[in-house]
């Protein structure tokens, strides 16, 4: 059981960045009030910027690290510009939030592979290589967690768990984070106190951007290698990790975790004895309808921001 | 009416960005429109395609208008539809039956199939309050995996893993005299169904009081439980009618458009439902037009491959940005009304444009 | 003179109606000016501009005898105005410390500093008397100190000038007094304060001067402490109105509503109604007066059947309906007027004739197995719309959006007096009317007393329960202090009652 683990572990947390770092931009999202169900799609024009951008500077420059940076780099950017769609539908034309978010997961799966499809043919884009994964020197000596948490680990890995907890200070240390938090809990209140509610809300909006774009360019550059036109519902499992952590950034890293390690055990299981066992079906469904379990445990006690999803109209009060 | 305008405009936006993208990668919109519209209009063969792809749109999107009715976001289409094409699938792989009877019972078992599938998402709703969104996606991924294990356990493909076996003859909605008439088309009995589900939506809707009772919990729960309207009840009844709506959706494509199913894959009709549905204004009439024309495009995109190299993706953006036109159709809205006052006011159009109403 | 704002010919049109029409109003420093009018009258437009929350048409404001603009509140803020609005702008999860600094934060380095802030609260809340805890989140608070942090949060802002909307609907009356005190306090301190209200009482009680608007033009600007409430009530609305409604003496009957030591859980699982019994007589008008909140929701959706009780019964005409659905308690004779008629009352997106038959849709001749007959349903809702004058632009096909706020309220009562009840719910059946429909509808409640039916009225305005009442039941958190006859009590024993102290004075008839 515990070889298991260790053995699990490692491509668990590789499978947990991605969906880590978006959901954390999901939050920033939605404590400003703006729920945001396109994550799939900004994965997925994340994946495709990555990836584009990658083959692009590999060509030019083989072997050098710098194109996978320039990559991620890009694939904020184009989660950004992506995000403004969003923003600007829900937050300037107060329009329903849930169909917009469904207008960019279709506009991205469809334009990307077209563009791609453009440029190779297959609409699949490869890179040559991504990051390496290595042990972290001393730590991974450690005993128990060092095997655990330190061994084949990406460069990406440590990015992302220094902007949670950057992000986690953020939200909850800055005025910054208690004028988001405001405007997605009474937006109104927020106005009264001379906060602009619109510019905060395309704030959060943005940072879910590139956070989800970041979020999909590092499968490329990590597990996947090759852009394909979709990033598997990665994007809304992390709109499920955001509420199965209640809406607070450690929450979403344990339940994006629990994501991560389930999905890696329904994957590898028929490789490794002791879990081969289990139905893969029964593996394979298992994050899903835990999910659906948690939304009713937490039915009764959810802590969403409360103004999330609503238009907000200065005039009304 | 007036959405109808809005429709139309977002349709010529989304006509006029997919112009744009053919020619930022260096092809002639032109050509590739008119190859677009030959491919699925040409030939009575094409037209008959044409109007058998629409056929499961029709069905998702009226599922998803018929949620959207009654307050309820079903995004579970496409999981609901894969698992009442799997049922149907299954009774049409299992029983030996006279045809028109095999598939009367399979009819049945996809709409139960569909309406199973949104049964746990209207539970989750009436009694704990969970967000439909959520609970139907989560619906979506089950009913993937669920499919993808059961269709090689149990009605494994004679060549691909990745299918199940095709249907006998008498399970398949396809009969002779409409591919003859349609010039060999895969055009079959779905299309019928699908008018038929038109029909019975419009009348629900409008003039029963099941209808009354679904709008009034959808626009207010609280004043149809304050009169005495069964609101959970109603929560239920909503997602079992728009679910068994995406499960016919299921048995139009699987034992219709195609004869047998493919895993793998959560069917795109489903998600393009809430295209349909939102460009035909969750009207019945709506529903049937847009899926129509969404029908054409796709029926029309691998002719226009073929001739001009153009990606068929072109289809499926083009849609998309229909739909953020429709999503956004304030913008349009105040277009029109721009519009109206300029050319209403002539020389002084420069002052009425600066008093924009919001 | 030394004003501390000058609002001069103030104009604000909105599409189809001139809200404010050349109001002129002066806040002299040191005073409590009260702002009188009517619902709609434009006292909040009018303030929403001194706010900044809207811009001026035409006219002039002044802020210590200069001439200002006020682009937005922030504006407004800096030049030391702040405004309490009637509906809190509390952020319910965050602490006091944090709705008071939000926009305005102390700040160390990059990150917030709370310690310094809270400080800071603290001693203004004791300079002022406010008694706050600037630690404690605002969902833990009470409503009164609730406002008491609003009010902080101005002060934080060092304003001078507080604008109080409706700060007393929300308040128990011993909160009533406690804001008397802090208003007086403040002005103390130097601050001057704009109140509006509606409320003659408590401008008698606490304002110096009062400015009266009416359909959005200036009436008149008057001493308070020289002029009688009558005048200033005739000034408000435009002619000379009687504060008594008319009616007979009531002649009760037999029992309809019996409610036995009923206990009803709000939202939160708390008990919200302890025990509670109560009896309403065909041909009576029976009150329910109580701060809102304590209970009286609960009470009202526990006898319509929204709501399970925990324990105790609820009998209509003897029979036990304890157990029964909304739809058998309506068809058994059961009438509600709900306390909010856009929320419970109406489907807004329905038209007038849908919503007219929304308790009986499904009954003959609205409906036959299943299929809807529109016909039918329209004359139903056409005659309800003559005969409780019901104004709107297309008649039974008028969307109920539409409709102003008395008309839609009319039309939700003639639906419920068109259902023939035994038992009549009316829950805040007047209230954000104007004083026209309000006496409209008292009429109609008291008409339906008078045809032998039962009414139970529940209401957060003592005048009107102790207008048309017959009986008067206080609640007190979820407790029956008492009950008496409307015709041996006064406002103050009423007052006393409301705010838990035991005086069983008439006792159950």
């Amino acid at each position: 059981m515990w070889t298991t683990i260790v053995q699990i572990m490692p491509y668990a947390i590789v499978f947990t960045i991605p969906l880590l770092i978006t959901a954390l931009g999901a939050l920033f999202s939605e404590r400003s009030g703006i729920v945001n169900i396109g994550l799939e799609g900004l994965m997925v024009v994340g994946a495709f910027a990555g990836a584009f951008v990658i083959f692009k500077f590999q060509e030019l420059w083989p072997h050098n690290v710098a194109a996978l940076w320039l990559g991620l780099l890009a694939a904020m950017l184009v989660g950004v510009l992506f995000s403004l769609l969003h923003a600007f539908a829900s937050i300037n034309l107060s329009a329903n939030q849930i169909i917009s978010g469904t207008a960019i997961n279709m506009i991205a799966g469809a334009i990307t592979v077209f563009l791609a499809r453009n440029m190779t043919g297959s609409g699949n884009i490869r890179i040559t290589s991504g990051f390496s994964r290595y042990d972290v020197p001393l730590f991974s000596e450690i005993p128990i967690i060092g095997k655990l948490l330190f061994t084949g680990t990406y460069d990406t890995t440590w990015l992302i768990l220094l902007i949670v907890a950057v992000s986690t200070i953020v939200l909850y240390k800055t005025p910054f984070g208690l004028r988001l938090r405001a405007c997605g809990e009474h937006p109104h209140a927020a106005e009264a106190a001379g906060i602009n509610v619109k510019k905060m809300r395309y704030m959060g909006v943005m940072i879910s951007g590139a956070f989800a774009g970041l979020g999909g360019a590092i499968i490329i550059v990590t597990f996947a290698g090759e852009f394909t036109g979709s990033v598997s519902g990665l994007g809304f499992l992390a709109l499920a990790s955001l509420i199965f952590g209640q809406w607070k950034p450690l929450g979403i890293l344990a339940a994006t975790l629990f994501f991560g390690f389930a999905s890696t055990v329904a994957n590898v299981s028929q490789v490794i004895p002791s879990l081969a066992v289990f139905p893969p079906v029964i593996l394979k469904v298992f994050p899903y309808v835990v999910t659906l379990l948690a939304l009713i445990v937490f039915s009764k006690s959810s802590r969403a921001p409360q103004a999330a999803g609503e238009p907000f109209d200065s005039g009304k009060r | 009416m007036r959405s109808g305008v809005i429709s139309l405009i977002a349709v010529l936006f989304g006509l006029l960005a997919g112009a744009v993208l053919m020619a930022v990668t260096g092809h002639s919109p032109i050509t590739g429109y008119m190859y677009l519209f030959e491919g699925g209009l040409k030939s009575p063969e094409r037209i008959g395609d044409t109007l058998a792809t629409a056929t499961p749109l029709i069905f998702t999107g009226l599922s998803v208008a018929f949620a959207f009715r009654t307050g309820l976001f079903n995004i579970g289409a496409a999981g609901q539809m894969l698992l009442g094409g799997f049922l149907a699938s299954a009774v049409g792989l299992s029983l030996d039956l006279p045809k028109p009877l095999l598939l009367l019972v399979m009819i049945i078992a996809g709409f139960v199939g569909g309406a199973l599938w949104a049964v746990v998402p209207g539970i989750l709703k009436a009694k704990y309050n969970v967000h439909e969104v959520v609970s139907t996606i989560m619906m979506n991924w089950i009913a993937y995996w669920t499919v993808y294990y059961a269709v090689p356990a149990y009605f494994k493909g004679e060549f691909l893993e990745t299918e199940s076996k095709l249907l006998p003859e008498a399970a398949t909605l396809n009969v002779p005299f409409l591919s003859e008439m349609f010039g060999g088309s895969y055009i079959n009995l779905g299309l019928f169904l699908a008018v038929i589900a038109v029909i019975v939506f419009a009348f629900i809707i409008n003039r029963t009081t099941l209808g009354y009772e679904l709008k009034a919990v959808g626009l207010n729960r609280h004043s149809a439980e304050y009169a005495g309207i069964a609101v959970n009840r109603s929560i239920v009844l909503s997602m079992v009618i728009a679910g068994g709506l995406a499960g016919l959706g299921g048995v139009a494509q699987y034992a219709g458009n195609a004869a047998n199913i493919q895993i793998g894959i959560l069917p795109s009709q489903g998600f393009d439902g809430i295209a349909v549905a939102l460009l035909g204004a969750n009207t019945p009439v709506g529903v049937l037009l847009s899926a129509l024309f969404f029908g054409l495009l796709y029926s029309g995109r691998g002719f226009m491959n073929a001739m001009t190299e153009i990606p068929p993706e072109i289809a499926n953006s083009i849609i998309a940005i229909i739909i953020y036109f429709a999503a956004t159709s304030i913008l349009i809205e105040r277009l029109v009304r721009w519009l109206i006052r300029r050319r209403s006011s002539g020389a002084s159009a420069r002052s009425s444009a600066e008093r924009k109403v919001d | 003179m030394d004003y501390a704002v000058e609002m001069l010919d103030i104009r604000k049109e909105f599409p189809g109606i001139v809200a404010n029409d050349d109001i002129t109003l002066r806040l002299k420093r040191g005073e409590i000016h009260a702002l009188l009018g009517e619902n709609g009258a434009g006292k909040s437009t009018l303030m929403g501009i001194l706010f900044g929350m809207y811009q001026a048409d035409r006219g002039m404001i002044k802020v210590s005898g200069k001439e200002v603009r006020i682009g937005n509140p922030n504006v407004a803020t800096k030049l030391g105005i702040g405004m309490v609005h009637q509906h809190f702008k509390l952020v319910s999860t965050f602490t006091v410390t944090e709705n008071i600094i939000l926009g305005s934060e102390t700040r160390k380095g990059l990150v917030l500093d709370v310690k310094t802030a809270s400080k800071r609260i603290e001693q203004l809340s004791q300079r002022y008397g406010l008694n706050v805890d600037p630690h404690a989140k605002i969902e833990d608070i009470s409503v009164g100190m609730q406002q008491r942090v609003e009010i902080l949060k101005m002060l934080y802002r060092d304003a001078e000038v507080l604008i109080l909307d409706e700060p007393t609907a929300v308040l128990t009356p011993q909160e009533i007094l406690d804001l008397g005190i802090i208003m007086k306090n403040l002005i103390g301190e130097g601050k001057s304060i704009i109140l509006i209200t509606h409320k003659l009482k408590e401008i008698k009680a606490n304002a110096h001067r009062c400015t009266v608007i009416r359909r959005g033009k200036t009436i008149g600007t008057v001493d308070v402490a020289s002029t009688s409430e009558l005048v200033m009530a005739e000034m408000m609305v435009g002619r000379s109105v009687t504060f008594k409604v008319d009616k007979k003496a009531a002649s009760p009957g037999e029992i309809v509503l019996q409610v036995d030591s009923l206990s009803v859980n709000n939202n939160k699982k708390c008990l919200a109604l302890n025990n509670f019994s109560l009896e309403v007589r065909a041909g009576e008008i029976v009150g329910i007066a109580g701060v809102d909140g304590n209970g009286q929701s609960e009470l009202v959706e526990a006898i319509a059947g929204l709501r399970k009780p925990e324990s105790g019964s609820v009998r209509l005409k003897g029979e036990e309906i304890t157990g029964l659905s909304v739809r058998s308690r309506i068809h058994r004779g059961i009438g509600h007027i709900p306390e909010d008629r856009q929320k419970r009352g109406l489907v807004l997106d329905y038209t007038i004739a849908e919503n007219m038959v929304l308790e009986v849709y499904h009954r003959e001749p609205h409906s036959k197995r299943g299929i809807l007959n529109k016909a039918a349903i329209k004359q139903y809702a056409e005659r309800i719309i003559a005969s409780f004058d019901v104004r709107s632009g297309q008649g039974a096909s008028s969307i109920v959006r539409s409709l102003s706020g008395g008309n839609q309220q009319k039309a939700i009562i003639g639906r419920e007096i068109e259902l023939n009840p035994d038992l009549l719910i009316a829950v805040q059946p007047t209230r954000g009317l104007d004083v026209g429909s309000i006496e409209y509808i008292h009429r109609r409640l008291v008409e339906q007393r008078d045809k032998g039916k039962a009414v139970l009225l529940i209401s957060l305005e003592l005048d009107e329960i102790l207008n048309l009442s017959d009986r008067i039941a206080v609640l007190n958190q979820g407790e029956r202090i008492g009950v008496v006859n409307a015709s041996e009590t006064n406002e103050n024993e009423i007052g006393m009652m409301m705010a838990g102290v035991t005086a069983e004075g008439g006792g159950e008839a």
